[in-house]
């Protein structure tokens, strides 16, 4: 789960880590009573869950309250574009307004999961401000890596040598070695899947804090931390993910027009694969899990059809813990409340599936049985072309 | 002849007395596995369904010998449930829960790496030796004794591919789903490692996913250390980059975990790499000359 930038500041506040004095605004009068607040210069930064926002002209720098008002005018309601959003934009609903400082130096402090070591690292860098992934595919010995124990977590050694490594030294060390610890310790609390500080600066006047901040969380943990719950954004999400995701089904919206229900990750990727070798485009990815029950199979089916580039179905189903039987059920249920106006392809194997084919052949409904899943992916494809299949 | 599982593993289950638990213990023993009975806490001295039912996996293992333990307790307190079966000794440990908190995982990984016990999964269907020992949830009746031998970190994708083997009068000695998510116990290199010293499997299927490292990782020690044809699959060639797969580790992050370049990785190294999922049963066929 992601969250906004205003509340990822408040977090970290919370756990005790160093982020500019501001606070969150949702009409151009509040960001100005905010500006005056601060007093000085301020930025005024939309809060969208997408990066780059500064070039597509949501982050405006303001000299006075009634420019801060200003600037939260033009951005608030805009439909922010950038490289990270889908290309129609995202709609800013609330801007943070927040001290603006002189930056002197723009560093780079990262947490997440190494897979690879199966623990945390916490990566640090002197080129804060620019694209990671550039810096470490292009001079990788720029990043610096601190694998964190698995039982023990930081240790003080380790962050002291990642500040020592971004060159900080005196006052600005004693400021980042607990800024570093604190980071950890909210990534761990919190059970964040990464936490991004891009950049970490230090300021003319010597002080060290988070100028921006990205946290993510692990969905599987989300039931121990309600709080964090509670920060999801519903508006920077596809309406029908979030509808999918309350009936425990995994959907993925993609560009294509053959929609695919699938049961287990694996063989929905597998799916989409065979249906673009048969010269199609996957409409989504649609998991409906290894225990779907009927009930979980009317909602998959009635959320892919209410896709309106959708214009053929195909169900690939390996039945193990699912099975066929409880399949056909949900199929037959979905298509006699929704009715079946889009032409449907099935593949079914496994547990009970002579007893399932039955079911379906019984429900004189019009659907087309695939005898494997490179038959089923072609005839899903011409279907979804206009052809017969 | 097999890896992990046969006719002498004595399968323990925690988290017996729920739903999940409940049922496939009992399609397990239908199978032929020798399932001595299940741990649930609190419901020691019981029985469920016909199996003995204990406090701790410690006592299953005093009493009855119990040397793998199979874990269907809910993802909140799945990975203590590891902890507790490698603290009781008990050498194989699948885990079949799925859900489980990330950092949870690091510990329990970190803690199992202090003792003597394997972790298969989390998120994984378990492993099957067919005609011998089904530890997992995978349909037993798709599956026919054999030499080739599969792992996977997808569950259904692994039906799939037993169910062309299958068809194609093709057995398999065992399989192996190491699971999906970001943090699991057994990776590819240690399952081809054992595929690899096991005189009874003469090829080995290999289906893998976007996401991480694991098959390039298994794409070096196949290039220096496997003796024995290696067929290979990437799910997830369509996958568009940042979206999480439905698995938790099935994700390409920062441009890294393509499809292509864990195909190209498995290509170099000698593996027969298949584009199309309809074409494994085939390509095994083809290569061991069936």
């Amino acid at each position: 789960m992601k969250i906004h930038e205003y509340q990822a500041k408040a977090l970290l506040r919370e756990f005790g880590v160093a982020v500019p004095r501001g606070d969150v605004a949702d009409t151009p009068a509040a960001a100005r009573e905010i500006a005056q607040r601060l007093g000085g210069k301020v930025v005024v930064k939309a809060q969208v869950h997408a990066g780059g926002r500064g070039k597509g002209g949501g982050i405006k720098l303001a000299d006075t309250p009634s420019a801060a008002e200003q600037a939260a005018g033009q951005i608030l309601g805009m439909m922010l574009k950038t490289p990270q959003t889908p290309p129609e934009g995202i709609k800013v609903r609330k801007v943070l307004v927040e001290e603006a400082s002189a930056i002197e130096r723009e560093l780079y402090l990262s947490i997440t999961l190494d897979r690879a070591r199966s623990t945390h690292v916490v990566m640090a860098s002197q080129a804060g401000g620019m694209d990671i992934e550039e810096v470490a595919a292009k001079t990788p010995d720029r990043i610096l890596r601190e694998w964190t124990h698995p039982g023990l977590g930081l240790g003080d050694f380790q962050a002291r040598r990642l500040a020592f490594g971004l060159g900080l030294a005196g006052d600005q060390l004693k400021q980042a070695v607990p800024l570093i610890r604190n980071l950890f310790a909210v990534y761990l609390a919190r059970d964040c899947s990464l936490v991004e500080i891009n950049p970490l600066v230090v300021t003319q006047d010597g002080r060290v804090f988070a100028l921006d901040a990205k946290l993510n969380f692990d969905d599987n943990a989300l039931y121990r931390h309600k709080e964090v719950a509670e920060l999801r954004d519903l508006h920077e999400e596809d309406p029908l993910d979030v509808e999918a995701s309350k009936y425990g089904l995994n959907y993925i919206k993609l560009d294509g027009n053959v929609g695919c229900m699938v049961n287990g990750a694996g063989l929905a990727m597998a799916t989409m694969d065979i249906v673009k070798l048969a010269g199609g485009e996957p409409a989504n990815f649609l998991d409906v899990g290894g225990g779907a029950s009927p009930e979980q199979i009317e909602n998959a089916f009635r959320i892919l059809s209410s896709d309106p580039s959708v214009k053929a179905v195909f169900i690939n189903v390996f039945g193990g813990i699912l099975r066929v039987d409880r399949l056909a059920e949900g199929i037959i249920g979905a298509v006699k409340k929704l009715g079946l106006t889009l032409p449907v392809v099935l593949r079914a194997e496994g547990t009970n599936v002579e007893q399932g084919k039955k079911m379906l052949a019984d429900s004189g409904l019009a659907l087309t049985m695939a005898s494997d899943m490179a038959d089923g992916a072609k005839k899903a494809v011409a279907f979804a072309k206009g052809q017969k299949a | 002849m097999s890896v992990l599982v046969d006719r002498s593993t004595r399968v323990v289950v925690q988290g017996i007395t729920g739903r999940e638990g409940a049922f496939h213990a009992a399609r397990c023993k239908e199978y032929g596995t020798q399932v001595v009975g299940g741990v649930t806490p609190g419901k020691g001295g019981s029985t469920h369904e016909g199996f003995a039912v204990w406090n701790t996996v410690a006592e299953a293992v005093a009493t009855e010998g119990a040397n793998c333990a199979l874990i269907f307790v809910p993802p909140a307190a799945a990975a203590d449930a590891i902890m507790e079966a490698a603290a009781a000794g008990v050498p194989l440990v699948i885990c079949i829960t799925e859900g489980i908190p990330v950092a949870d995982m690091v510990r329990a990984k970190h803690f199992v790496g202090g003792t003597k016990s394997r972790l298969i999964g989390p998120n994984c269907p378990g492993v099957i030796t067919p005609g011998q020992a089904k530890v997992g949830i995978m349909p037993g009746h798709i599956h026919k004794a054999g030499d080739v031998g599969v792992l996977s970190r997808s569950g259904t994708l692994t039906y799939e591919v037993v169910g062309q083997l299958s068809a194609r009068d093709i057995g398999q000695s065992s399989c192996v789903g190491i699971g999906g998510d970001p943090v699991n116990g057994t990776s590819f290199v240690d399952v081809l490692r054992l595929f690899n010293d096991d005189p009874g499997t003469r090829a080995i299927m290999m289906i893998g996913e976007i996401g991480g490292t694991a098959e390039e990782e298994a794409a070096a020690f196949i290039k220096s250390s496997v003796k024995k044809p290696v067929v290979g699959f990437i799910c997830g060639q369509t996958a568009p980059p940042g979206r999480r797969m439905g698995h938790a580790g099935a994700i390409i992050a920062g441009g890294k975990g393509t499809a292509a370049e864990k195909m190209k990785a498995l290509q170099d190294s000698g593996v027969t790499v298949v584009k199309s999922p309809a074409d494994m049963g085939a390509t095994v066929a083809t290569v061991i000359g069936k």
